[in-house]
């Protein structure tokens, strides 16, 4: 295929999807589909069938338009209607009101904040497209932006739009992927590997899992650009194993791919040549870390090295080898599209583009969000989550996952951004965003996290090996109320210990939710403790500095320290 | 690396199932990279690994049976033990958490008798947790069979799993 040929054969697609007078778009992705969606199309493919209505009225199965929460979710285009909470009793009454004004009673107010205050860039195909036929993919712009990498630009100018565009690595640590890029161009050797990180293992994240979901074809194409840009013909797509239909779609959208000459030898009829295979994950949170998951792919234990050298000079069987995150893949398409001074218009200084994150917990409005950098924290709970139900009042919202902090409620008008959630003892991380209410112990919630990172240390280095077990030991004492001064000091420490000097990201950012709850509620480990059987029976902690006073500038100074490529690629 | 292509080693068994372990593997021309492929060829195949499949692997694709044990147990998804008829996978994960899946797992082993990890004693259902399914829109969620469920209520939980074991077997009394 030449890019006419693949310009020709959008247009055909348009004029094929025009010709349909209503598009009833269902949603397939996971929430929706164990939801009963599949049962709602059945009935809306029969009832269309029965009214013999078929030519011009379209049933497709989409990806997520977000609102997990009032899921199953059915959009109708070109009217640009939304249905939530559809029952497949609701499709006749869908199909009624096709030529007439919409079914009041299940409508979802696309002009609520929740969908108002989106800025929908990596989700923009999301809910719009059937993420299982290319040619849709194609019909609305795809593989252009590749199309345009190979015949107008040099690799390095592709690199170089990277860079202008401010995009940072989006699993979380937030490194500049142009200059990941750049060094991975700059690698000597003939083989060099592109790598795609789908190990989304934050619990309370499932950002990527939806973008492969909904849009495979557009991570593809993003790592496509990629091995152009950097020289690579070879590329791995890790995906975890927990996530069947999104390695179901991906391995539909690769054999599509590669039969329409998008992807594998001589791409779009160019010298470029690129393959790529898939591997499932087996369930390690710790082969998110970039060494890990390349040990990983090369078959062995997920454990991490020491770094340097970088995967980007020495990485999958010691080649140069780029890692990006799904999301970081996801935006290169359109900053290719529309150039990099468009991307970096948008944000804030140092955050640009948008970010996804996966509203959760105690929210009414739970699921998928792509809002700009900069954002506030209370914009995104209150306004565009709808705030917490049932009269309860918010406590925390937590970023990050285990690697990450709860931001208390006088904190809420920080903006969303790299730097700023660092400064507040948290990190952007991969986009996991959960809500917790009053009823939330902070105590239990850090004693939960640290039981995650304990059970996922992969041991091969002692400070995250034993320093876990012994916080989430200490945590455990102050949940059941029976901890001492002592113990306070020494969970100070080991937090500490493990974060300054674990291997790798896991282990160092293990102590975080310590830290945080510590924080900003440090009252609660104190109503944990019980009297010390000293003499005095002293168990205040008056008069000793609470880190909430330490200067911000100080903290941030510390947490900044060598940290900056230390998270998940 | 020519010799490593040719497979000398025999299957375990005659079960028709070892085809698509070698197949996989023979896709993977059998190098020591595609050993984990290969150990999802088998748990996929045999619901999970055991030794003589652990050895077979190894010998195929040429690894230590150290480094395949090492692999198996490093990885949470890989099970060393048979699995029950009916298998329930309950997410743990930070949503779910926040909206009380540990209740969930409680209200299980006190209906039922499993502990997660475990397989009741009739082998007819085992009882699994998960670190997130990626459906906290839907917490608390569990994959019952495959079938992912959301918004789970103790009751209702433990009524499908009961309903899934076949009401036959007697109810545990408390």
């Amino acid at each position: 295929m030449t890019p006419d040929e693949l310009i020709e054969l959008a247009a055909a697609q348009r004029t094929r999807l025009n010709g349909f007078a209503h598009q009833i778009n269902v949603c397939m992705a996971t929430a929706c589909h164990s939801s009963g969606s599949e049962e709602i199309k059945d009935r809306l493919t029969a009832q269309v069938k029965s009214r013999g209505i078929q030519k011009h009225c379209l049933i497709r199965s989409v990806g997520c338009p977000g609102l997990c929460t009032a899921g199953p979710m059915v959009g109708i285009e070109p009217e640009g209607r939304l249905y939530q909470n559809v029952s497949p009793d609701d499709a006749g009454d869908l199909l009624d009101s096709l030529e007439s004004t919409p079914v009041e009673r299940i409508q979802a107010q696309t002009g609520d904040p929740f969908f108002a205050r989106q800025q929908r860039i990596v989700l923009e195909h999301a809910g719009e497209i059937d993420p299982e036929q290319i040619d849709e993919y194609i019909a609305v712009g795809g593989y252009q932006a590749l199309a345009k990498a190979l015949y107008a630009m040099t690799p390095a100018e592709v690199v170089d739009e990277i860079t202008k565009s401010g995009l940072r690595g989006r699993g979380g640590a937030g490194f500049p992927t142009g200059l990941k890029w750049r060094t991975v161009a700059k690698g000597g050797g003939d083989r060099k590997f592109v790598i795609c990180n789908g190990d989304e293992g934050d619990p309370g994240a499932f950002m990527d899992r939806s973008v492969l979901e909904s849009d495979p074809h557009r991570v593809l194409e993003g790592m496509a650009v990629a091995a152009y840009a950097v020289g690579a013909q070879e590329g791995y797509l890790y995906v975890r194993a927990e996530y069947p239909l999104a390695i179901r779609r991906l391995t539909t959208a690769l054999r599509q791919a590669r039969q329409r000459n998008l992807l594998g030898v001589n791409v779009l009829e160019t010298p470029f040549s690129f393959q790529v295979e898939i591997r499932v994950g087996a369930g390690a949170f710790v082969c998110g870390e970039e060494t890990a998951l390349i040990a990983s792919i090369e078959g062995g234990r997920g454990q991490p090295r020491p770094r340097p050298p970088y995967p980007a000079e020495s990485g999958l069987w010691g080649c140069p080898t780029l890692i990006n995150n799904v999301e970081t893949l996801a935006n290169i398409v359109p900053i290719i599209r529309n150039g990099g001074d468009w991307f970096a218009g948008i944000g804030t200084e140092k955050s640009k583009g948008t970010k996804v994150f996966a509203l959760s917990g105690q929210v009414k409005n739970t699921g998928l969000i792509e809002v700009p950098m900069g954002i506030t924290l209370r914009e995104i709970v209150f306004e565009i989550g709808g705030g917490v139900p049932d009269g309860r009042a918010f406590k925390a919202v937590q970023t990050g996952g285990p690697s990450g902090g709860c931001i208390p409620d006088g904190l809420l008008d920080s903006p969303v951004d790299y730097e700023s959630l660092t400064r507040l003892g948290s990190i952007m991380g991969s986009g996991g965003m959960i809500v917790m209410d009053e009823t939330s112990s902070m105590v239990e919630v850090a004693r939960y996290f640290m039981e995650f990172s304990m059970t996922e240390s992969c041991g091969k280095c002692i400070p995250c090996r034993v320093g876990t077990v012994e916080m989430h030991a200490l945590l455990t004492r102050f949940a059941e109320k029976r901890a001492k001064t002592a113990d306070l000091d020494l969970l100070e420490l080991l937090c500490d210990l493990t974060k300054s000097t674990s291997l790798c990201g896991l282990g160092q950012a293990a102590p975080n939710p310590v830290l945080s709850t510590l924080r900003y509620f440090r009252d609660e480990y104190l109503a944990a403790m019980v009297a010390d059987e000293s003499p005095d029976g002293d168990v205040t902690r008056e008069g000793r500095p609470s880190p909430a006073v330490i200067p911000l500038t100080v903290v941030a100074a510390r947490s900044s320290d060598g940290g900056e490529e230390g998270g998940r690629s | 690396m020519a010799i490593l292509t040719a497979k000398t080693i025999r299957p375990p068994s005659d079960d028709k199932r070892w085809r698509v372990v070698d197949a996989t593997m023979r896709r993977h021309g059998y190098k020591p990279s595609a050993l984990i492929e290969a150990l999802h060829a088998v748990q996929q195949a045999f619901g999970y690994l055991d030794e003589p499949s652990l050895c077979y692997v190894a010998g195929s694709l040429g690894v230590p049976l150290s480094r395949v044990y090492g692999v198996a147990t490093f990885y949470h998804y890989f099970s060393m033990k048979p699995q029950g008829e009916h298998t329930c996978v309950v997410c743990t994960g930070t949503a779910c958490y926040i909206k009380n899946s540990p209740a969930l797992l409680r209200a299980i082993e006190a209906d039922l008798g499993v502990a997660p990890g475990e397989t009741t004693a009739d082998g007819k259902l085992s009882l699994l947790t998960a670190r997130c399914l990626g459906t906290c829109g839907l917490a608390p969620a569990a994959v019952l069979d495959g079938q992912v469920v959301g918004r789970l209520r103790t009751v209702e939980l433990v009524g499908r799993l009961r309903d899934l074991i076949g009401t036959e077997q007697e109810a545990v009394t408390l």
